[in-house]
């Protein structure tokens, strides 16, 4: 890696991740909560690819396709969880959903 | 510095923009669509890691077919809730950012396809053979798990869309507070 240092691509990782990071937290609406969760999955996936690239080894892009299972996985269940959510409180806010029954 | 290199920073630049307009905007469809230009741009920074098997995976899979998810769950609350407004959607200022975003994008692409040579910022390019091989022996393993990760996303995605149960969790079966 001769032009572009690692670090480089890890700082970029890393800033994806916590922009994504910042809008977990900072946004109510669930739709947008969902939409922080994969840029923060594809900022993981950003590094791993990174480090494949770095040693020329398949490895990481082999990860990066497992991660990919992961997040088609995990927003198939999200947004069905999401319909549930608004068709019973009529809304996506997540603080509507904010109570437990135990 | 290489010609490479300033794409790479220039894709890297595209990214953030265009992900901290997705967390900012207050309308979905505009939030998705500048989500499809930072994985656009996310996929162009792969391909100049020298990984292209991923770079056309993060275009098909993420930006064709996780975001077209949420675009259809977005259409399914508007047609349960208010009109859609038309000529709000399909106006020159919903999609000129991302137009302008994707265009660098394009730009970017096509510099380095008419340069050629070696498109690898590491020691070299990793061919989608060698991923394949590598998938198929060592990790082996992590291909039953995830497809059996996979077929348990599709039954409870199932269960959890059919519409015809009043209740799919106790959680639900109390009234609203």
């Amino acid at each position: 890696m001769s032009a572009v240092p690692y670090e480089a691509v890890l700082v970029v990782a890393g800033i994806l991740f916590v922009l994504g990071l910042a809008g977990l937290v900072a946004r109510r609406n669930l739709l947008f909560v969902l939409v922080s969760l994969e840029i923060m999955i594809n900022a993981t996936g950003l590094a791993f690819i990174a480090a494949g690239s770095r040693w020329g080894r398949p490895d990481g892009q082999v990860v990066f396709l497992f991660i990919l299972a992961m997040a088609a996985a995990e927003v198939s269940v999200g947004l069905a969880l999401l319909l549930q959510i608004k068709r019973h409180f009529k809304t996506l806010d997540s603080d509507a959903a904010g109570t437990m029954k135990g | 510095m290489s010609l490479l290199a300033v794409v790479f920073y220039a894709a890297a630049a595209v990214a953030v923009i265009s992900t901290v307009l997705v967390i900012t905007r207050s309308s979905p469809i505009h939030a998705l669509l500048y989500l499809i230009v930072s994985l656009l741009a996310v996929a162009v920074m792969f391909f100049t890691l020298g990984a292209p098997l991923a770079a056309a995976l993060e275009v098909i899979i993420y930006a064709g077919a996780i975001v077209v998810l949420f675009v259809f769950v977005v259409m399914m609350f508007n047609l349960q809730g208010e009109r859609t407004k038309r000529s709000a959607w399909t106006s020159v200022r919903t999609w000129a950012g991302p137009g302008i975003l994707s265009a660098v994008l394009l730009a970017e692409v096509v510099l380095v396809l008419a340069a050629g040579g070696s498109h690898a910022l590491g020691p070299r390019p990793v061919p989608p053979a060698e991923v394949g091989l590598s998938l198929f022996s060592t990790y082996v393993l992590g291909v039953e798990l995830a497809a059996m990760l996979l077929l348990a996303a599709v039954v409870g995605a199932f269960h959890l869309g059919s519409r015809k149960r009043a209740s799919h969790h106790r959680l639900f079966e109390e009234p609203t507070p």
